[in-house]
């Protein structure tokens, strides 16, 4: 067996990290990225802006500005301890909150675009059948835009199992708490232990793969319509 | 019983201003070039577009008004927009499916049998054999008709129709035009119909009101309406009068139908209507000359006694609009150039002869 226990609880907590922090940016996502695909508020400039960061920004910014805003004397780390959850960096609760930062853009910007495609029209039409907005949202815009939930989750996932900057950052080290793939990988370098790390790399390589592939063959662009 | 609609909003580039009655029954264009605002007054009408001060009431019941907004999907109201607009992601039945199990509670109270209710609309659009079909699988006409299929599943009390065939080509216009003749004749609901094309109104529309930059130049009957002098100005080339009548005598060998209508009748080419059938014809006013006395050798079949009513200037310097009565009891509206309307001394009150170059049968 070329992976041990180590690098086996490492590939299982990624794969715990990167379904939480999905599901969660769904639930979190599909409203701001309806928000911002049908707002005319000022507000919608900024606030896309915001969602945007992290692909720009350097992962060590991103994750510094979270370690201190969970510290004990920033605000989500006072919200933390009032609500007697304790402080957030170097736990896994931690580590969602971060990744869902990170991750967000990569779940919000397919939703949007799809949102967006989809036009006032087919809304309207509900409205003309009777359904209340609720309905129409659930009925008719979340299977119309099914090609971008499909993207959204396969982007989100992908990406966070792909994040390392913002993990060592916020998460260190800890095993089965916060040592993802990516930096076991890291770990295994340091130590010179080139085998292990390349049978992980090259797990990581065939999994990024394998998600874009699938991007592409089940979300055919220039689809007919 | 009627629809009172008073609109007075300005949108970027235009501002509709309607205070409208609108008739509870029958077929009612509304008529105007595109950017008149007919549209927008539908959407108005149909809770799409928010008017703020708007003020809607139909029958009896408040759509709108200073304290009220109606949302649109508790307006019992069908509408077909210009482009079917039909759910992608369902099949025709799903499709007709999302209003009529939405309509549910309404149907219950007005005890109306659904299934019966969706035979009788399947039959009347002919679309019973589309059912499995997806929407992006169906022509442009077969979508159009599962449209108006599926508003009016909702058990409606009003349709409205925003142009349902300005996006289709005329061999589709055609295949839809029937069906949209059909649900005339046996809707019990008023239908609003949005249209530019004075062919259309014709042939469908018993009500009209004009649109013009937002406004409602001119309302009333339809056939008193288009025979008003002041009208033929804004319509250009598609001035002309449309009269009811019935097939009072087919010719077998000429292939050619008597349209009898008060006051008068016309031959047209036989559209294999049975005698005694009601139908239209529409004579424009380009299509009309005046003569004095009975041109005998001529190409023209139709020539009938009329008096003239009124005479008006036209757009052109050039030409003049005359109305005239057949018989005393249909309208018809020439266009003469002024020269000629001088030559004959054309007065209100006096007996002439109408020639009818073409008379289009319609319906």
């Amino acid at each position: 067996m070329p992976l041990d226990s180590n690098d086996l609880a490492a590939v299982w907590l990624t794969l715990r990290l990167a379904a939480t922090t999905t599901l969660l940016l769904l639930l979190i996502g599909t409203p701001l990225a309806w928000w911002l695909a049908r707002t005319r508020s000022w507000w919608k400039g900024p606030v896309g802006a915001v969602v945007a960061l992290p692909i720009v920004l350097p992962p060590t910014v991103l994750g510094f500005y979270l370690l201190v805003a969970m510290g004990p004397e920033g605000p989500i780390g006072h919200l933390t301890q009032a609500l007697g959850i304790g402080l957030l960096p170097f736990t896994f609760a931690g580590l969602v909150v971060a990744s869902v930062f990170y991750s967000l853009p990569f779940v919000v910007q397919p939703l949007q675009n799809a949102f967006e495609a989809i036009g006032e029209r087919p809304l309207e039409a509900a409205a003309t059948l009777r359904a209340s907005p609720l309905d129409a949202f659930f009925s008719v815009a979340v299977p119309l835009a099914k090609p971008g939930f499909l993207t959204a989750t396969i982007l989100g996932f992908a990406h966070t199992v792909g994040e390392f900057g913002v993990v060592l950052m916020i998460g260190g080290n800890i095993p089965e708490q916060t040592r993802v793939v990516s930096v076991q990988i890291y770990d295994r370098v340091e130590a010179l232990e080139y085998a292990q790390a390349h049978w992980l790399s090259a797990a990581m390589l065939l999994f990024a793969f394998l998600v874009l592939l699938a991007l592409y063959t089940l979300n055919p662009t220039g689809r007919k319509r | 019983m009627s629809i009172a609609a008073r609109f007075n909003v300005a949108f970027p580039g235009f501002a509709l201003d309607v205070d409208l009655e609108l008739p509870s029954h029958g077929v009612t264009a509304l008529f105007g070039h595109s950017g008149s605002g007919k549209t927008t007054l539908l959407r108005c009408i149909a809770g799409l577009e928010r008017a703020p001060n708007g003020q809607l009431v139909f029958d009896g019941e408040v759509w709108q008004d200073r304290a009220t907004f109606v949302p649109t999907h508790r307006r019992p109201i069908g509408y077909v927009f210009q482009e079917a607009s039909l759910f992608d992601h369902l099949t025709v039945r799903g499709n007709l499916d999302y209003g009529l199990r939405r309509s549910a509670a309404e149907r219950r109270s007005l005890h109306r049998d659904t299934s019966a209710d969706f035979s009788h609309i399947m039959e009347l659009l002919g679309i019973a054999h589309l059912l499995d079909r997806k929407p992006d699988r169906l022509s442009g006409g077969e979508r159009q008709r599962i449209a108006i299929a599926r508003a009016l599943l909702t058990a409606p009390r009003v349709l409205l129709m925003d142009e349902p065939l300005a996006a289709l080509d005329l061999a589709r216009k055609n295949e839809i035009l029937p069906y949209l003749e059909r649900l005339h004749e046996e809707l019990k609901i008023p239908l609003l119909y949005v249209s530019h094309a004075p062919d259309e109104v014709a042939r469908l529309a018993d009500h009209i009101v004009v649109m013009d930059s937002g406004r409602a130049v001119a309302q009333g009957e339809l056939t008193e309406t288009l025979a008003r002098l002041d009208l033929p100005i804004r319509l250009g080339e598609d001035a002309g009068v449309v009269l009811d009548g019935s097939v009072v005598e087919r010719d077998e060998n000429w292939q050619l139908a008597r349209i009898g209508f008060p006051g008068g009748h016309v031959w047209v080419r036989d559209g294999g209507h049975a005698l005694g059938d009601h139908v239209r014809v529409r004579i424009l006013a380009r299509d009309v000359s005046i003569a004095r006395e009975a041109v005998h050798a001529t190409s023209i079949l139709n020539t009938l006694p009329a008096q003239v009513e009124e005479l008006v200037p036209d757009a052109h310097p050039a030409l003049t609009l005359v109305r005239l009565q057949i018989g005393g009891q249909s309208p018809v509206i020439a266009r003469v150039t002024r020269r000629s309307a001088c030559g004959l001394d054309l007065k209100p009150g006096e007996q002439v002869l109408v020639q009818v170059k073409s008379v289009a049968l319609i319906g």
